[in-house]
């Protein structure tokens, strides 16, 4: 399975055209069932286990079973992430429970600036790229000695 | 042939591909293009949000030279580059991405990457070179700021690139289909940046099961960028260059943050410590086996050493790093502390860039502060941005190349309007995620000055067009004629899935091209019957049936692995010796040749006489 849909939470993103999780999967291995309106992982032996579709489902439908052919049964791994941090809950295999809270971005989505806010430059025959040598905090462009 | 629309988009610049490197040719080309009235395109086979081998997440920056605050010079990064690749590296291209690679980390850190700091503000270092981040979202940072630049109208996703389109010996652009509509693609470019990854699952990988898809680099990383530019015709090194990463065992959580930052060792199963026991086998390998850090390969080669030995299971000794590490604070309130600090620091390392690995040591009741972890060395990768070293042959720049190393514009391959950064170009190893960025923005901007000073749009023959557009969908119309002769589709003696022809390679590249199952060894006689195996497997890609979009996406993926695979074969039996024990062995020129052999082993394919040319190209060594 490495990510698996639930049946009962799945609602197949509302038939918006295309659901999240096939939005994001850089393996191209979500798909939709058109018939019954959930989404599923067409080739398990192709998922990188990276849990984008997991972040990113709406209702929380999608999970992960590790690997089954190196991976004991019972464990599970559980983001939730926000616009700022991410909060993973960890089940082990004996019920013993961690969870750990990590920042994700410092500036609010949608912020980032190309430049920076560095100070640019309009030489296009110089070996400084447009944000240089400010975005370096240097004076020059360095050479070899 | 499959009805298909096709669709033309004419543009200057052409990204091809979404990972770190071409976000970070999105920021810098879309700056000048603007400048000079020129349009930028950008097309990924995924979403940028979460495409290329960041799309998971990173625990740490694995090259930041620290330039502004004197923490390290240009020269101690080539020195430490060519030292780790046993002395095949271009110090010019190395040198160039070093000096652009700082402020790509700072751009990183404006658009909102937390990157830890120290009490007096400064970056908190994992090694000499290695930042340690909050990285679950680095690459959404990073997509923001390209897309952000260049407008959500010039990206197209989920359109997957197969070849070049050619004009002569310029690159004219790209083609492709839409793994969505059926669509077929036509990007018309005056410069074609391209930046697709490495290649995984090129050899076969130690899982056999569901597991065939948690390789250490990505699954979608397919060989694309060594496919585009061996058809463009471009020259090509470190061919033989593969990287194998020792991990932790299975599930291939990074091991950097336990050797860097926590101090952990690695012993045998009889608690030896391999780098200690094994350390005489070193003096076979210099200068590099003499130097420090002492080079990945070789550091792989002791431990396997002891493997061949039958003295595994290999382990990370955590539980007694750990313990050195807390008895460094004589508090017991504080240790304890202090204790939490690690545990959350170790599960973070995980759980930002290798989920599974998290999860394995759930399933198994791992704490790591109890007991040893097994690590392991992986299957090899095509990875020219980390200790691997493959790509397309690049030009320098003018002020610290020599002249046979530059060619006009920077990090442009060898032909024509054609440029390549991250793992697509070569010999320019460990640029890592932020070196690749770098790159890419310096193509971004060779590349627009590429197009200021060759206006003219290529011309492209639209009979060639159509040529490509029924060879790229063959796969569809040969599954359709045929899928009704059999009662089940899967099998069929007139074609070949994607997915058995993916096992074809890969017991080729293992069995005889020195993989997992031949302990990284191989030879001139087996290269000779891989090749002869080889030829048999490129005949029958001719027979590849895709039942849908997405299996046509497969068996060109599968077609692209598999030109990295014949590359890769010809060039480590080009090089008669054996230079990265660790990576590969070759038992029959079990020595290194440093008199006649160091030296660039490039290639070039000429697909208009369908042949390929070997040749050597000497390294100038820039740096003392």
């Amino acid at each position: 399975m490495p990510s698996y849909v639930n049946v009962e939470k799945c609602d197949g993103c509302k038939a918006l055209d295309k659901t999240a999780c096939q939005h994001i999967c850089p393996n191209d291995l979500m798909v939709l069932n058109t018939e019954t309106n959930k989404a599923y992982n067409r080739d398990v032996s192709m998922c990188w286990e990276c849990y984008n579709c997991v972040k990113i489902c709406p209702t929380q439908a999608v999970e992960v079973r590790g690997y089954a052919d190196f991976v004991p049964l019972g464990a599970q791994c559980t983001p939730l992430r926000s616009t700022d941090s991410i909060m993973w809950t960890i089940k082990f295999r004996n019920q013993q429970l961690k969870r750990f809270k990590f920042p994700i971005r410092t500036t609010p989505e949608g912020a980032a600036e190309p430049n920076g806010g560095f100070a640019t430059h309009n030489d296009i025959s110089n070996g400084l790229l447009s944000t240089e040598p400010e975005a370096s905090g240097l004076s020059e462009l360095p050479k070899l000695k | 042939m499959a009805n298909f629309e096709t669709v033309e988009v004419t543009t200057d610049v052409l990204i091809v591909g979404g990972g770190m490197a071409a976000c970070g040719a999105a920021v810098e080309a879309a700056y000048w293009a603007k400048q000079n009235n020129l349009k930028v395109t950008m097309v990924d086979k995924a979403a940028v949000d979460r495409s290329g081998a960041v799309a998971m997440g990173l625990s740490a920056i694995n090259q930041y030279v620290g330039l502004k605050d004197g923490e390290n010079t240009l020269e101690d990064y080539v020195r430490y580059v060519r030292n780790d690749l046993m002395g095949i590296t271009r110090e010019d291209l190395v040198a160039n991405i070093a000096r652009h690679v700082d402020a790509s980390v700072h751009l990183f850190e404006k658009w909102g990457l937390p990157i830890w700091k120290d009490d007096d503000g400064g970056y908190v270092h994992e090694g000499r070179w290695q930042l340690m981040i909050n990285g679950e979202s680095y690459k959404v940072v990073v997509a923001e700021a390209a897309k952000n630049a260049l407008g959500d109208e010039n990206i197209y996703e989920r359109v997957f690139i197969v070849g070049p389109l050619m004009d002569g010996d310029r690159c004219a652009g790209a083609v492709g289909f839409s793994v969505r509509d059926e669509k077929f693609y036509v990007f018309k470019a005056k410069a074609t940046l391209v930046a697709m990854g490495g290649a995984v699952h090129v050899f076969k990988p130690r899982s056999s099961g569901e597991g065939l898809g948690r390789a250490w680099y990505p699954p979608w990383n397919s060989g694309s960028s060594a496919y585009f530019t061996l058809q463009a015709g471009a020259e090509m090194t470190c061919q033989e260059v593969r990287f194998i990463p020792v991990r932790f065992k299975d599930a291939y959580g990074p091991v950097g943050a336990w050797f860097l930052l926590f101090k952990s060792q690695a012993t045998n199963g009889l608690g030896e410590a391999y780098m200690q026991t094994n350390r005489d086998e070193l003096d076979n390998w210099e200068p590099y086996g003499k130097v420090k850090p002492v080079p990945a390969n070789l550091r792989n080669y002791l431990m396997m050493l002891d493997v061949m030995d039958g003295k595994g299971p290999i382990f990370m000794q955590t539980a007694e790093a750990i313990k050195n590490l807390s008895e460094t604070v004589p508090d017991e309130k504080e240790r304890k502390k202090k204790l939490k600090e690690l545990e959350s620091e170790a599960w973070e390392d995980f759980l930002d860039m290798t989920i599974s690995q998290a999860l394995l040591w759930a399933s198994t009741n791992v704490q790591p502060e109890e007991k040893a972890s097994e690590i392991a060395a992986a299957e090899p990768y095509f990875i020219g941005s980390h200790s691997g070293a493959s790509g397309a042959w690049v030009s320098g720049t003018k002020d610290l190349s020599p002249d046979d190393y530059f060619w006009g514009y920077d990090h442009m391959s060898t032909v024509n309007g054609l440029f390549c950064a991250g793992d697509a170009s070569g010999a320019s190893s460990h640029k890592f995620s932020s070196g690749s960025h770098a790159e890419g923005r310096i193509i971004g901007k060779s590349s627009v000055q590429y197009v200021l000073d060759n206006p003219d749009q290529p011309n492209v023959d639209s009979a060639a067009v159509e040529e490509l557009k029924a060879k790229i969908l063959a796969p569809i119309d040969t599954y359709e004629a045929h899928k009704n002769e059999t009662t089940d589709p899967a099998i069929n003696p007139n074609y070949i899935k994607p997915d058995m022809f993916m096992f074809r390679l890969q017991k080729i590249m293992d069995e005889y091209v020195g993989g997992v199952s031949s302990q990284f060894k191989t030879s001139k006689t087996n290269l000779e019957k891989g090749q002869e195996l080889l030829q048999f497997l490129k005949e029958d890609s001719e027979k590849l049936a895709a039942e849908n979009l997405h299996e046509l996406m497969r068996c060109w993926e599968n077609v692209h692995r598999m030109w990295q695979a014949d590359a890769h074969l010809r060039t480590i039996l080009f090089r008669e010796e054996t230079r990265w024990p660790g990576y590969y062995f070759r038992s029959d020129t079990p020595e290194m040749n440093q008199e006649d052999l160091k030296v660039f082993a490039n290639c070039i394919y000429d697909a208009k006489t369908d042949s390929w040319e070997m040749l050597k190209r000497p390294i100038h060594q820039l740096v003392d």
